[in-house]
């Protein structure tokens, strides 16, 4: 349906005049002026908004995310240490029949990990076969012998998981990082579905958006079920590095939306393996702590010596039985990049079925030929680093210059364990509005599972735009934004 | 709750109602400097400077700087726009503690103070700081009692509000009694206005200007917000309400500062400490600094082994 137009109105058609297609999967279009079923709202509502009246909803949601103080911290800057995330006004939409297919085959794959991570802390059976070789286990940066045999509750390493999806010019969702330490993201994705309600009602009423607001019930229950046993009320706290932190507000935010203590390292203390917190009322004790700091700095005594972060004495408490950890320490080993060539292999072994959701071809620079390959064909190539995250420490080959490709060269030669190579694939787009006008900007998805008694797939997610033209990098911490991601009901 | 976060509403609430305090100041000075009068302007600023930033004060502050140094220099730690920042800073450590309201609203309010460069020779910039923070006080106050659970929390948010109210008023009265011997009538409304007090005193005592009356209205009146018993007395609940909610702890040394405190304004007349009240205005603030140093040791920063002793 289109709606009739007032003539001062009539940006919108124009705003969408330079939506160019680039051979990438389109969010939108499936051919030039054929937008698909599921976005045909929105698509009208384009036709029929000004650019005028779009830069006043742009404007109207900026300031509700300034306002709302939903920030992430910028470094080094004295005066403005706050920005607000950058984010995209319009939502990326998924449709019940894709988010299937997502559901299946995160829960799938997130089993087999969790699987993988029991394995490889005790009996080693995977490396026992042959599966995957014990030498590139035991040379990831993340692997943490000192969990060597340690019983987890419930066996379950990776509570709060948020995989890193893309979807392929053929129109497939396939994966392309699994973030199984402390995933971040979750508090955008919810604030910014809030905003959306207020700006497009209308809208979201119509599509039929399937909703995500049960998220922090969810979480809460998960990591309540993690208790030691014999803890009939149980108490959670999430552990923050401090206001200092870039994702400070997501603690606050989700503590608030918990109803649990935010806590930092020196509100903790440990005696005789047991954990309290300081509070007026004397200490109290802890029974399950959702980190939000990474493996290296919980516990000086046991890790990073100089970590003013975490509390004395955790690890014990943890060996101990007495405090439970979302996520587990460790957990690295299982996203680390060289692992996630093996990961189709790893679901076979452990579940006997066949990926639903596959991976992007991976090739290890630790193997000879492989490297060969690859280092003749730098230009074409993604070259990562297999211990990084959030978009460091990365080659985009195509986009490199030859001093860039040299370097890495170098690299990968000095430390061949350190480095995966993978094609460059073509992130589909979506339609972003930018600078007054409506253009495809490349997307990926993070959708948050949650993991206690049972798997939960959140039906949403985090959508990461490359706001720059062209980038295939959608990092916040390089130029990347958000939107919000609609899933629609069946 | 967490003794870190007790330790950060508290401090959250300090900085707010010292900016508060200034701003009440410097709005009823500013007003006062316009009026020629047997003071000199500079006489004034003085006195305002030094009840707002003991320490900073000297003889020949000249008026213009003096005003952009209360209000929004960067260095110093008693300008407006700092304690401003200050109270967002500790809000900012307990977020998930505050309702998003009052965060929301301490946020807008620095960053309308904070949003422009003040220059120094800015009167009317300056001004409309002053302004928006009156405005923004009020609003912070009514948004946080409509919009918080009335806990411990709350408690400590008040205790912070009435400890520095308390300080702030004294060290306010010492400076005008001091000199009450040159003050004229526009300083005694000075007075007033600096404690948001001018309507309520006429109400109460019309609009007969005499300085004894004065000093019972702003140290003795129980009723009226502004005044030293008022602060008192929140801190009093406010205290007995953080104590009896959190049971076992040793809180005899905390109510017998507090106790003392309020038995030197609610068995006092005026006419017994007039003579003497640079004395009994240091002895209040002194023994306010008592009980903050007891409120700290027995709720923020106790010993571990006090602690497995209950």
């Amino acid at each position: 349906m289109i709606i009739e137009m007032d003539t001062s109105e009539r940006g919108g058609a124009e705003a969408l005049h330079r939506y160019e297609l680039n051979g990438a999967y389109d969010e939108m279009y499936s051919a030039v002026d054929h937008p698909r079923k599921q976005y045909r709202p929105l698509h009208n509502l384009l036709l029929n908004l000004g650019a005028d009246q779009l830069r006043r909803s742009k404007h109207e949601a900026d300031q509700s995310f300034f306002n709302q103080g939903i920030t992430f911290t910028v470094y080094g800057n004295d005066k403005g240490t706050e920005r607000i995330f950058p984010h995209d006004l319009l939502p990326r939409i998924i449709t019940g029949a894709e988010w299937e297919r997502i559901e299946r085959g995160l829960t799938q794959r997130i089993t087999a990990l969790n699987l993988f991570l029991k394995d490889v802390y005790h009996e080693g059976k995977i490396i026992a076969d042959g599966i995957v070789p014990g030498s590139i286990i035991y040379t990831c940066k993340h692997y943490r012998r000192e969990m060597r045999g340690i019983k987890v509750p419930r066996d379950v390493y990776i509570t709060v998981v948020g995989t890193d999806l893309i979807r392929n010019p053929e129109g497939n969702f396939v994966v392309l990082e699994d973030n199984l330490r402390v995933p971040s993201g979750v508090s955008y994705m919810l604030t910014s579905r809030r905003v959306m309600k207020q700006i497009f009602p209308g809208l979201f009423q119509k599509c039929r958006v399937r909703p995500i607001e049960q998220y922090s019930q969810v979480l809460l229950s998960t990591l309540k079920s993690l208790a030691p046993e014999g803890r009939s009320d149980p108490t959670v706290v999430l552990l923050t590095p401090g206001s200092y932190n870039s994702a400070y507000f997501e603690h606050t935010y989700l503590a608030r939306q918990m109803g649990i203590e935010l806590v930092e390292g020196r509100d903790l203390v440990v005696h005789d393996n047991v954990v309290y917190m300081r509070t007026t009322f004397g200490l109290q004790r802890v029974d399950v702590i959702y980190r939000r700091i990474d493996d290296d700095y919980l516990d000086p005594l046991v890790f990073e010596h100089g970590s003013s972060l975490g509390a004395v004495g955790l690890f014990n408490a943890y060996r101990a039985g007495n405090i439970a950890f979302a996520n587990a320490l460790g957990t690295g080993v299982a996203d680390d990049k060289a692992i996630y060539a093996y990961v189709p292999k790893i679901i076979r072994y452990y579940l006997d079925q066949d990926p639903i959701l596959e991976g992007v071809e991976t090739l290890l620079m630790s193997d000879p030929g492989q490297r060969e390959h690859v280092c003749q064909r730098l230009d074409e190539y993604v070259v990562k680093a297999v211990g990084e995250s959030g978009g460091y420490g990365m080659l985009i080959g195509p986009h490199s210059t030859e001093q860039q490709r040299s370097e890495f060269r170098d690299k990968i030669n000095a430390q061949p364990r350190n480095y995966i190579a993978q094609p460059t694939i073509n992130l589909s787009t979506a339609p972003c509005f930018v600078d007054g006008t409506i253009e495809p900007r490349h997307v990926d998805l993070r959708p948050y599972v949650l993991y206690g008694e049972k798997i939960t797939v959140i039906p949403g997610g985090l959508t990461r735009v490359a706001l720059r033209k062209g980038s295939l990098v959608v990092n916040s911490s390089q130029g990347g934004g958000s939107k919000d991601t609609w899933v629609l009901q069946n | 709750m967490l003794s870190r976060v007790a330790d950060s509403l508290y401090w959250m609430s300090r900085y707010f109602e010292r900016a508060d305090n200034a701003s009440r100041v410097l709005k009823a000075t500013y007003g006062l400097i316009l009026n020629p009068a047997k003071f000199s302007t500079e006489e004034r600023w003085f006195r305002a400077v030094s009840s707002l930033a003991p320490g900073a004060a000297s003889n020949n502050v000249d008026p213009q700087r003096a005003l952009f140094l209360l209000v929004a220099d960067p260095e110093g730690a008693f300008s407006i726009v700092k304690c401003i920042g200050g109270a967002r800073e500790n809000a900012r450590q307990v977020r998930e503690e505050i309702s998003s309201e009052m965060w929301e609203h301490l946020n807008r309010l620095f960053h309308d103070v904070t949003g422009s460069e003040l220059q120094a020779n800015d009167d009317a910039g300056a001004m409309r700081v002053v302004t928006a923070v009156r405005e923004g006080s009020y609003r912070f106050h009514g948004v946080t009692a409509a919009t918080m659970n009335h806990d411990e929390a709350w408690h400590f948010i008040q205790l912070g509000k009435y400890i520095e109210r308390a300080c702030n008023l004294c060290v306010l009265l010492d400076a005008y009694f001091v000199v009450d011997k040159h003050a004229d009538d526009l300083d005694w409304v000075g007075l007033l206005s600096s404690c948001a007090a001018f309507e309520a005193y006429c109400k109460a005592c019309t609009a007969e200007l005499k300085p004894d009356r004065i000093a019972n209205f702003l140290l003795l009146k129980p009723e009226f917000p502004y005044s030293v018993r008022y602060s008192l007395d929140r801190m009093h609940e406010a205290l007995t309400a953080i104590s009896t909610l959190s049971l076992s702890r040793r809180t005899d040394q905390i109510e017998r500062l507090i106790g003392r405190l309020r038995s030197m304004v609610a068995y006092v007349q005026v006419s017994d400490v007039i003579r003497n009240l640079h004395k009994y205005l240091g002895e209040i603030i002194e023994q306010c600094r008592d009980l903050h140093a007891a409120v700290h040791e027995v709720y923020i920063d106790y010993p571990i082994e006090v602690a497995f002793e209950n």
